[in-house]
């Protein structure tokens, strides 16, 4: 399965608090808030403003976090990329 | 304009214009407690004037207007004037204001630290902070409350209280006649009348109040205490500013700082009585 590399915003972009069960990210360049939800703080918290494909990303999660067996990981964190690019807070990587 | 008054609320310096008298003769008597700065420039300016140059004779309505205009605004009859410099009054400001942030909230205060009741048109905030207003509480304001985002602290905005409905009769039980404006009957949100808030309160009206307690009321259903998460009271704090996107990332802050600082809660109640208890309850436990 197609596996695609995200960009993912500057961290100096994005200023990230977390209120409870919710993250709340302000976005410098849009001006606009996003509230979301877990793992979606996580993976971004992950990408640490570099370009990633959920592979990647699930070796680096893997450090941290228990995670299911390799092909669902990758699959989830796959869905994951892709509402943070519906959100503006990835982008595909072009180059 | 014909006719011009300057009022001070709180942080905002309104200039008010008419074309007709009674109404700002009608807003200098509910703010004639009020300080005055006349050398100071106005924030926002506030004009009624006739809906066509004939009508101020004819059937007078009140067009409201200012430095920002709600287009299908309707024209009120003038016996209406003050309800419409009201409305031109929180608009300018719900439209306009920069330098805080401003919550569609009630707010009281106590010893320096202050209780917000944030909630749509029929949730009683209004009324309850009248009501604590007339007991051992400061009334900061019956509908909207600024937040400083430097300090986090709030600041007051404590214009003559809206009275709505039922909460006419309530209150004017309990106060005396002269702090009561004329009753609008049949007003499009029903019969209003204004209080004015009591002279302590008007002359705190510069004394910001750290937030402690922040209440989400509703009037109706049986006594019930919710408490809210950060996250729930911060989406619920951005639908009631009207400014929040406007203020960017000095919002955002002000907001986050807000809502990990102080206590979130939900309430409903059934009546006045049960209302107030419960602001009662909740800040003894916030105090402890």
């Amino acid at each position: 399965m197609a596996d695609p590399v995200y960009r993912a915003a500057p961290v100096e972009a994005l200023r990230v608090e977390r209120l409870g069960e919710l993250t709340a990210i302000f976005d410098r360049r849009s001006m606009q808030t996003h509230l979301v939800v877990s793992p979606l703080p996580e993976v971004l918290e992950a990408m640490s403003g570099e370009a990633c494909n959920a592979a990647l990303l699930a070796a680096r999660l893997a450090a941290s976090f228990d995670l299911p067996d390799a092909a669902e990981t990758r699959a989830i964190l796959g869905e994951r990329l892709r509402e943070l690019a519906s959100l503006g807070l990835v982008a595909p990587d072009e180059a | 304009m014909k006719h011009s008054t300057r009022i001070v609320v709180g942080p905002v310096q309104f200039r008010i214009g008419s074309d007709w008298r009674a109404p700002v003769a009608a807003l200098e008597r509910l703010y004639a407690g009020y300080p005055q700065d006349p050398a100071r420039a106005a924030d926002a300016t506030v004009r009624l004037f006739a809906a066509r140059p004939w009508r101020r004779w004819l059937r007078p309505s009140v067009q409201i207007g200012g430095d920002f205009v709600v287009p299908d605004a309707l024209p009120l009859p003038l016996s209406m004037g003050l309800l419409a410099a009201e409305m031109g009054m929180n608009l300018q400001v719900a439209l306009g204001w920069r330098r805080h942030l401003l919550l569609h909230a009630s707010a009281v205060a106590r010893d320096g630290r202050s209780v917000l009741m944030s909630g749509v048109s029929g949730s009683g905030k209004s009324t309850l902070a009248a009501l604590l207003g007339e007991g051992d509480w400061r009334l900061m304001g019956d509908e909207f409350t600024l937040i400083d985002p430097a300090s986090g602290d709030a600041l007051a905005f404590p214009r003559a209280v809206s009275l709505k409905n039922e909460a006419i009769a309530e209150m004017a039980a309990r106060v005396d006649a002269a702090r009561l404006g004329p009753l609008l009957a049949g007003t499009p949100k029903g019969d209003i009348r204004h209080l004015i808030p009591r002279a302590d309160a008007v002359a705190a009206m510069h004394e910001p109040a750290r937030p402690a307690l922040l209440l989400f009321p509703r009037f109706g259903g049986a006594t019930a205490i919710e408490r809210l998460g950060e996250g729930e009271a911060f989406v619920r704090l951005t639908e009631a500013s009207t400014n929040y996107t406007a203020l960017g990332e000095a919002g955002f802050e002000a907001l986050t700082r807000l809502v990990r600082a102080v206590p979130a809660f939900g309430i409903s109640y059934p009546d006045s009585a049960a209302g107030l208890a419960l602001v009662e309850q909740l800040w003894a436990e916030v105090e402890r």
